[in-house]
Order: structure tokens, then C-alpha cells, then sequence
């Protein structure tokens, strides 16, 4: 299995746990974890020219892609330092937020 | 529990106050609600943030006041490229306009002289008072000019310039470059860390001796930092150096740097043998900024603030929550636009959450990026994520997250140059 289908399919089971877990996350505490991420991808996702949006984009597809820069089965420069710095819960719970935003 | 509910009440008090004054002021303010008034005093990374954030998760319930007395924002994270020639000040250069047209923030161009923490007032420069019931300072540094008697004496400060600041003298210390002759030295004097932007006396190297190696190749950088090696990406900084810049920049540490000569362009040191140079650009010993400090804030070795880092708020002043560059850091935290920004906004939820009786968000977590650009176009980084610690009461780095860059590159400048537009929008746009 290649390691992205391996991810994806990681990413899947995740999403399934955090939904389930997402009635205990307080919303608020998910919009400062996200603001975060707004230094390089813009308030609320909506990012400037140079960096990859992250509003309205959807949740299954950014958490797949955080979990293989997480992994180190996706290049990046930077992405595969910082994701480390998360749970992979704490992944789909911002990447859920970005999904709710307004592209 | 007792935080809260005392939160709340002088919520209640603080609404009617508000309410009472918007009824005298004939509710001529865009969207001031009913939630209290937040003044912020400084418009940098930090204060800009936390203006901008506490409006839009306060729905625009919350008044603030954004103090400061310049009029556009000026970068410093860039400037180092004015400096070397291959940007304008124009580039780092951002309005505050849309802070007071999209969100409602009330900007008061003026300096804030005093803060009376009895009375929960500002006071300005230009006289007039104005009341909080919750204090954002982001007062940046400010220069322990004591530490470099010869700096004090008429005229020096105008000749030895820090440029650490960006601004004016950013501008003046690019005409003294370009008016040195060839052949010239130019010499940056590095203090003992903690110090705003760990490694931008090192990439403030690698511009000048950019700009040198094309324009002045007889030219020589000289690098003299007071500790026991580059603070900050070092192995990154000095491969630049031997790779890109042989023969022209010389690295020199243990070299702390204790006075200044402007008229004969001397520079002394505790142990070393004086050092002459044709430009000298000093950065003195720093600490929390003036406004901070005068308020009895910078109770760690009286140079830096400390808070609470659920909320910001200082430990020394109920009600002030300080950010950015003035504060006594988490370990691993570096004192960097980044982190300014993040505090910015862990500060805005706190005081959002505080003034409506909840409990702030009682896990932060938040990351910083920091890039260096090595020459015009090519670019390193250093990058960390910070999370809040219950047992330690500080923010720690997460275990095997960050890290720095394998080598300098084009395309982390062009990441470069998108964090910057990106980090400037979301900090004043």
C-alpha cells in the first residue's frame, strides 16, 4: 500500500473518532488553536497571495494532507516540523473549523 | 471560579459605564456594543492583533482604543532587506486604515505616557485620559542606553545608529552603506541574549555583505556578538557565510560590547582590544519598553514583563495583559513579530471570554515561524510549536515538533515573502 492510501485511510478512521469526540471540543478553544495558522494562511483560512488557503477547503482532504506532512510521507519545508506539534486530533478538529469557513 | 464571577460583575459595572457614555457621546462610535472597553497601547505585531481579534470574537461588542503614535505600521521582520538595498520602505510599510474601517478599532495617534492602574486609565502624551476596564500593552523594547556611557553624549545616537526599530533609521543606516567607500569596514555589535529577533543581527550580516559583494567588494562586515555563539540558526548562518560571503564577513564572539566612541568610530569591550569601523551599528542591552517598565510591569531582573500565559495578564497588574518582545519568555520562545501576533490573540480570546464571565481557553497552543534571508532571494527558517504545560504554568515546546530549514533556498523566500503579506493581513487588514 502506498503511503499516501495508508494516510488517507488513517485520515478516515480519525475523522470518524473525531467527530464523535467533537461534541466535547469546545469551539472556541478550536478557533484560537486555528487562529494559529493564520500568521502564514490568513484570518480565518482566507489567505494572501503565496500561501494555500484554508477556508471552505474540505476537512477529510486537509487532514490527509496534515497527516502525511505529520508522517513525513509529503515533501514540505516547514508543514512536517509544525504538524508534529499537534495531536492528530487536535489536526481534525482545526482542520473542521477551516472546512466551516467562509472561502 | 471567584475569577469569573468577580469578572462578571465588573463586566456588569464596566457595561453600564460604557452605555452611560455612549448615551453623552451621542453613540457616534462604529459598533461599540455593550461589552466593555479595551484600550491597547502599541501598534506593533502584538497590539495590532489583539486590536483586530478582540473586535471580530467579540462580534463588536467590545470598544478598543489602539494607541500609537505612528502613523503607518512598519515591518520589522524584511527590514533587513532595505537595508541591504534589494527592498524599499515602502514594502514594509502598511496603513492602519483598515483596522478603524473593517473592525471598528478607534485609532488614537499619540504616544501613552503613563498608566494609572488604581484609576484604570492611559494617560497621553497629547493630555487627554483614557479609561479601561481591560489594559493591552504591546510596548515592544525599549534601549538600556546606561549600559554604553559614550551613546549618551550629544549627538552619538544620531551617529551610531541601531536600526532595530524599523523606521527612520532604518532608512539612515542603508545612506550610511551607501555612503561608505569601499574598503570600509561595517561593524554590528550583538548583546547578550534575551533580545529582540534572535537572528536578525545574523541575517542584518548577510545583507550587508549582499549588498558589498555587488556594489563595494573591498568591504568587510564584522560581526562582534557578546555571546558564546550565534544564537540563533547557526550552523545555517555560518555555511551563508563561508559559502557566499568568504572574506567579507568575520564572525567574532565573546566580543560584549561595553562602550562607544561616535567621534573616532571606536567601539570598546569588556575583554577585547578596541575595534574601529567606518559604520557602526550598535544594539544596545534591551529591555520591556518605557511604558511597561515606568509602570512598575518588568519585575524580571527589571527588564522584562511577566504574565500569565492563559491570559496574558501581567502578574504584577490585575486587568494588563502584555504582549510580544516585553516579556519575560516561555523557555524555547523567541522574541519574534510571530510570537507578538500569537500572544495577540490568545490576549483578544482571554479578555473576550473574561469580560463575558467564561473561563478563558485553558490549553494555548500556538507555533511560531521565523525566516532569514541569508541573500536577496534565498531564505532559511527556524519553526516551533509552543503549548501550554498545567503542572509547569508556562508554555513548553511540543517533543520532536519544530525545526530548522536543511539548507537556504529560493523557494522559502518566496514562503518567505508569503508569510510576511500574509502575517501583515492578518494583523492589520
Amino acid at each position: 500500500m502506498k503511503p499516501s492510501s495508508t494516510a488517507g485511510l488513517a485520515a478516515a478512521a480519525l475523522l470518524a473518532a473525531a467527530s464523535a469526540a467533537q461534541a466535547q471540543t469546545d469551539p472556541l478553544q478550536v478557533r484560537s488553536w486555528a487562529a494559529a495558522c493564520a500568521n502564514c494562511h490568513g484570518t480565518n483560512g482566507q489567505a494572501q497571495a503565496g500561501n494555500q488557503p484554508l477556508a471552505g477547503a474540505s476537512q477529510s482532504e486537509m487532514l490527509k494532507k496534515l497527516m502525511e506532512f505529520k508522517s513525513g510521507a509529503r515533501p514540505a519545508t516547514i508543514m512536517h516540523q509544525l504538524s508534529k506539534g499537534y495531536t492528530d486530533e487536535q489536526l481534525a478538529a482545526i482542520a473542521g473549523w477551516f472546512a466551516a469557513q467562509k472561502k | 471560579m471567584n475569577h469569573v464571577q468577580f469578572n462578571r460583575r465588573r463586566f456588569i459595572q464596566a457595561s453600564s459605564a460604557a452605555s452611560v457614555l455612549g448615551l453623552a457621546a451621542g453613540c457616534a462610535s462604529t459598533g461599540a456594543g455593550s461589552g466593555g472597553k479595551v484600550v491597547v497601547v502599541g501598534g506593533g505585531y502584538g497590539g495590532a492583533t489583539a486590536a483586530k481579534y478582540l473586535r471580530l470574537w467579540s462580534e463588536g461588542r467590545i470598544e478598543v482604543t489602539l494607541v500609537e503614535p505612528n502613523e503607518a505600521f512598519i515591518s520589522c521582520p524584511i527590514s533587513n532587506l532595505v537595508i541591504g538595498g534589494s527592498r524599499q520602505m515602502a514594502d514594509i510599510t502598511t496603513s492602519y486604515d483598515n483596522l478603524a474601517k473593517r473592525h471598528g478599532v478607534k485609532i488614537v495617534r499619540d504616544r501613552a505616557a503613563a498608566i494609572d492602574l488604581d484609576k484604570r486609565q492611559v494617560r497621553l502624551a497629547g493630555g487627554a485620559t483614557l479609561p479601561y476596564d481591560r489594559l493591552v500593552l504591546s510596548p515592544g523594547v525599549d534601549f538600556m542606553w546606561d549600559a554604553l556611557p559614550g551613546l549618551g553624549k550629544p549627538g552619538a545616537r544620531d551617529k551610531v545608529l541601531h536600526a532595530w526599530k524599523a523606521g527612520p533609521q532604518t532608512v539612515a543606516l542603508r545612506r550610511q552603506l551607501e555612503a561608505m567607500p569601499d574598503g570600509g569596514v561595517y561593524a554590528i555589535t550583538i548583546p547578550l541574549a534575551p533580545y529582540r529577533c534572535p537572528p536578525g543581527p545574523y541575517e542584518r550580516a548577510c545583507q550587508v555583505a549582499h549588498y558589498f559583494s555587488k556594489a563595494k567588494p573591498k568591504s568587510k562586515v564584522l560581526v562582534l556578538d557578546a555571546n558564546d555563539d550565534v544564537t540563533s540558526k547557526g550552523p545555517l548562518f555560518k555555511k551563508a557565510w563561508a559559502d557566499r560571503y568568504k572574506g567579507i564577513i568575520e564572525y567574532r564572539p565573546k566580543h560584549n560590547t561595553v562602550d562607544v566612541d561616535a567621534a573616532t568610530g571606536t567601539l570598546k569591550f569588556d575583554f577585547n582590544d578596541d575595534v574601529k569601523a567606518q559604520v557602526l551599528n550598535v544594539l544596545p542591552p534591551m529591555r520591556a519598553g518605557d511604558i511597561a517598565h515606568n509602570a512598575g510591569l518588568t519585575t524580571a531582573n527589571k527588564r522584562w514583563c511577566e504574565v500569565d500565559w492563559l491570559t496574558m495578564e501581567s502578574k504584577a497588574a490585575k486587568n494588563v495583559h502584555v504582549l510580544g518582545d516585553a516579556l519575560q519568555i516561555a523557555p524555547a520562545m523567541p522574541k519574534s513579530g510571530h510570537m507578538a501576533n500569537q500572544h495577540g490573540k490568545v490576549a483578544a480570546a482571554a479578555i473576550v471570554a473574561l469580560l463575558a464571565g467564561r473561563e478563558p481557553n485553558p490549553l494555548p497552543l500556538y507555533n511560531n515561524t521565523c525566516y532569514s534571508f541569508v541573500s536577496d532571494t534565498d531564505v532559511v527558517h527556524v519553526a516551533s510549536v509552543h503549548r501550554y504545560d498545567a503542572a509547569q504554568k508556562t508554555m513548553v515546546t511540543v517533543p520532536g515538533s519544530g525545526g530548522v530549514s536543511t539548507a537556504a533556498s529560493e523557494l522559502e523566500g518566496q514562503y518567505a515573502m508569503a508569510w510576511a503579506r500574509n502575517i501583515w493581513a492578518d494583523s492589520l487588514a
